[in-house]
């Protein structure tokens, strides 16, 4: 065969491969899911009061912008946040800012570095701080240093975006939560394991609480922001 | 380590022969020219596509017809995916939530294009700020498919070339391509969509979702067309990540089923085509003998990944984590791993996706422990010949087989035969050229980026130590093996804005590897090609007392110590300066 044929082919042959996987098959895709799984294949949105407030598949980072002087703090032209002790927190995240769902990222830290340490540190000393009520008594009184701190507090995790937070932390937030709202233990407790996430068909994975839709849930139950 | 992290890998094991000795075997029927259940569906489809082509008559190709076909494919292909990733800004759905899409700059496309059409799919940028709904379906999808064909093919070539007696032909590479799609991928990446769909990834050309959160903070969404490019990406053993963190993305990987569904998708043909490796040379029990050794090699690296991920990092431990399993927790080393994978769905993910060509990655590679980050090290350094990607571990392999029934044969005084086929002078010089050209690749080009300044510019300022050179080695390492896994601080790319404004590529990065891919893909082909049209015609002399045989127990030993010896003597001191100094010390840098 010549060599003119067998560019022919190679052409004719990407420009079909083309029309038929680059639209036939992605559209198709996208107009089946569109037909029997309209939910899931629109981001899982979760909505309050008829407004959309976020995904139950991607997390949020449950702050308050820090105001000076009536304006916002800006550094790196994002304004800063600290952390709503009347919410549970979510994992710490690598995303500029924290939960940025339109630019998902690593940390990217290295096992013996430094500067993982460091990053670890502060995660602690934040979720420590938490822990403290203003008066400086310890909310969950058994969480006093590093090593009561589940893993999951301290590491960022691998989007950015984790929507979970491990049973154990949920669990120590949950003493803070109680106090805060002026909820019993027993009945925060209880939210938590409404919305435990656990293993996919009982087997696969590891369960996980959904923070937004545990923090909505007592939204509903002692009062919005 | 828990146990029910245990019964999921088990249960893996398990489930990945169940599924893979059926599509092997139908695959083996495929690739016999047979007719299967899905001719009534796709026949018409086959019989226009190869008349399109002008391959309605199937005409058998030399080794020759068939590289060259491959090549012009590629070639095209290479074209026109280039061209479609530099005119974004032109593109429908070009802009999503008020940002306007414009192209990568050159240098960073040739790398993307490269990455594509080498089914490596290595990624310097992230998807959700890059690349339009359009670049991702039209560029990327059809890639996905036609570089797992072609991988494919070349396999199902080299296996036709060890079973031929008469004749120089290797079957036609059209025929064998749009058989490889219809017949094989498009049904189960379709079916596969829909299953991921269901649970949560996402289907839809929508704009970015703007949402106000319960304190007040907005968030944006990004959305797209994912689940069709999910499954084909796991499938095809490509692994380019619609989003920037991969599987790690809650819409791309929703749930721990999902997250197993993904698994399974991504090693079932490279297990399968093992099977059909066994049926189409007429003994089942060639396969199985190949299929041990992977399997050997594989669990290996889950126990040992699995342990370390499990023990914690250096750094947890200096900052006074307990990382022991508690009520309520997995522990271990969860930096960049997600909550609902835990640890060991995370440390099987990163073998099964290091193993095979694919690449993609539901937790950070670079966060792993020394150790644990030593087996993807491992996987590449063999050359991914476990199981490896679609077609490409089975014709690496294949190289090796040879190569152990040549050292077997000096060691035992015979001449070294494969299923009857002499293998003589010609073929183990191309057998060795083709197993030493990824290797080479690997280390000239991280040579060529830690020893100069413009490649140091893209390790990551918090790489600090032998973390800095390992993100080097890991980068060449993945791109020359076509896997596009990444230690992902190693940037070759640098993007202020989302939409490419104002962004700018590092050349010295982009172009090695860009190089590097295309380099380690077609010319191991071309030698897997050569050695198939070497073979085929051969004869075959009948089995006697003196044969060795390559179906037993000790084939399999043989093999395995081939395949470690060559990839340790070849890569030992590059680990040694990398993960090993990591894993052996609790010292932070």
């Amino acid at each position: 065969m010549s060599l003119g044929r067998d560019i022919r082919a190679a052409i004719v042959a990407i420009v079909v491969f083309t029309v038929a996987f680059g639209l036939g098959y992605p559209l198709l895709v996208v107009g089946v899911s569109q037909v029997l799984f309209p939910g899931a294949a629109n981001g899982s949105q979760v909505k309050v009061a008829g407004k959309v407030v976020g995904s139950s598949l991607i997390g949020q980072n449950f702050a308050d912008v820090v105001y000076k002087n009536g304006k916002p703090v800006m550094m790196n032209g994002e304004p800063v946040t600290t952390p709503d002790p009347r919410y549970f927190q979510s994992r710490p995240s690598a995303t500029v800012p924290p939960y940025n769902a339109a630019a998902s990222t690593f940390s990217n830290l290295g096992p013996n570095n430094t500067a993982t340490e460091t990053e670890i540190s502060g995660n602690v000393q934040t979720y420590l701080g938490l822990n403290k009520a203003p008066s400086g008594r310890l909310y969950d009184p058994a969480v006093r240093t590093a090593a009561e701190v589940p893993v999951d507090a301290a590491n960022s995790s691998a989007s950015g975006l984790d929507p979970d937070i491990s049973v154990a932390n949920a669990k120590i937030q949950a003493y803070r939560l109680a106090a805060v709202r002026g909820l019993s233990l027993a009945k925060v407790d209880s939210l938590i394991s409404t919305y435990t996430t656990g293993r996919s068909l009982g087997f696969f994975g590891e369960p996980g609480v959904n923070v937004l839709q545990l923090n909505l849930a007592l939204n509903r139950l002692s009062g919005g922001h | 380590m828990t146990v029910q992290g245990w019964a999921q890998i088990i249960l893996y094991m398990v489930l990945l022969v169940a599924l893979g000795y059926p599509l092997g075997m139908y695959m083996a029927r495929v690739y016999s020219g047979e007719r299967v259940l899905l001719s009534r569906v796709f026949g018409p489809f086959e019989r226009l596509a190869l008349s399109a082509f002008g391959q309605s008559e199937r005409r058998g190709q030399d080794w020759k017809h068939y590289a060259r076909s491959l090549i012009l494919f590629s070639l095209a292909g290479w074209l026109l995916l280039y061209i479609v990733l530099r005119t974004a800004s032109i593109q429908p759905w070009s802009s999503y939530a008020g940002v306007q899409f414009h192209a990568a700059p050159w240098d960073v496309t040739f790398n993307t294009t490269s990455s594509f059409l080498t089914n490596t799919n290595w990624q310097y940028y992230g998807g959700e700020t890059t690349l339009t709904y359009f670049s991702q379906m039209v560029g990327l999808t059809v890639q996905n498919f036609a570089s797992a064909a072609v991988g494919i093919v070349v396999a199902i070539a080299l296996i036709r070339g060890l079973v031929q007696r008469s004749g120089k032909s290797l079957g036609n590479f059209y025929e064998d391509l749009v058989r490889t799609v219809l017949y094989v991928l498009l049904p189960i990446a379709f079916i596969a969509a829909l299953v991921l769909a269901s649970q949560g990834v996402l289907a839809n050309i929508s704009h970015y979702l703007n949402v106000t959160g319960p304190t007040g903070l907005s968030q944006t969404i990004a959305q797209g067309p994912v689940a069709g490019q999910e499954a084909i990406k796991e499938l095809g053993t490509n692994g380019g990540g619609f989003f920037n963190v991969n599987a790690a993305h809650p819409f791309e990987n929703p749930n721990g089923f999902t997250n197993f569904f993904e698994m399974l998708l991504t090693l079932v043909i490279p297990v399968g085509l093992v099977f059909t490796y066994g049926k189409m040379v007429g003994s089942r029990r060639q396969g199985w003998a190949i299929f041990a050794t992977m399997g050997i090699l594989f669990f290996a690296g889950v126990c040992v990944a699995y342990a370390a991920e499990a023990h914690g990092s250096p750094a947890q431990h200096a900052a006074g984590l307990h990382t022991a399993v508690i009520s309520g927790s997995t522990g271990g080393n969860l930096e960049g791993k997600e909550q609902r994978f835990g640890i060991a769905g995370s440390a099987l993910f990163d073998v099964v996706t290091t193993v095979t060509s694919c690449g993609a990655v539901n937790s950070a590679i670079e966060s792993y422990t020394g150790l644990g980050g030593a087996i993807p090290f491992a996987n590449l350094s063999a050359s991914e010949v476990i199981f490896g990607g679609v077609g490409t571990g089975l014709y690496s392999m294949l190289l090796y087989v040879l190569l152990a029934v040549f050292i077997g044969g000096l060691m035992v005084g015979r001449t070294p035969e494969l299923l009857g086929k002499k293998v003589e002078a010609r073929e183990i010089k191309l057998v060795a050229l083709g197993i030493l050209i990824t290797p080479l690749a690997a280390l000239l080009s991280t040579a060529l980026a830690v020893a100069s300044k413009a490649g140091r510019a893209s390790i990551s300022t918090a790489a600090t130590g032998p973390q800095g050179f390992s993100e080097s080695l890991y980068a060449y390492l993945s791109q020359a093996n076509n896997n596009g896994s990444a230690f992902a601080g190693y940037t070759g790319f640098h993007q202020p804005n989302p939409g490419n404004l104002g962004s700018a590529g590092v050349a010295l990065a982009d172009l090695v590897g860009g190089f590097t891919m295309l380099f380690a893909r077609y010319a191991p082909i071309l030698f897997a090609l050569a050695v198939a049209g070497s073979l085929a015609g051969k004869r075959v002399s009948p089995v006697g007392l003196g044969t060795m045989r390559t179906d037993n127990p000790t084939f399999v030993i043989l093999l395995l110590g081939v395949i470690v010896l060559v990839g340790a003597l070849t890569f030992f001191p590059a680990l040694l300066l990398g993960p090993l100094v990591q894993a052996l010390t609790p010292h932070l840098y």
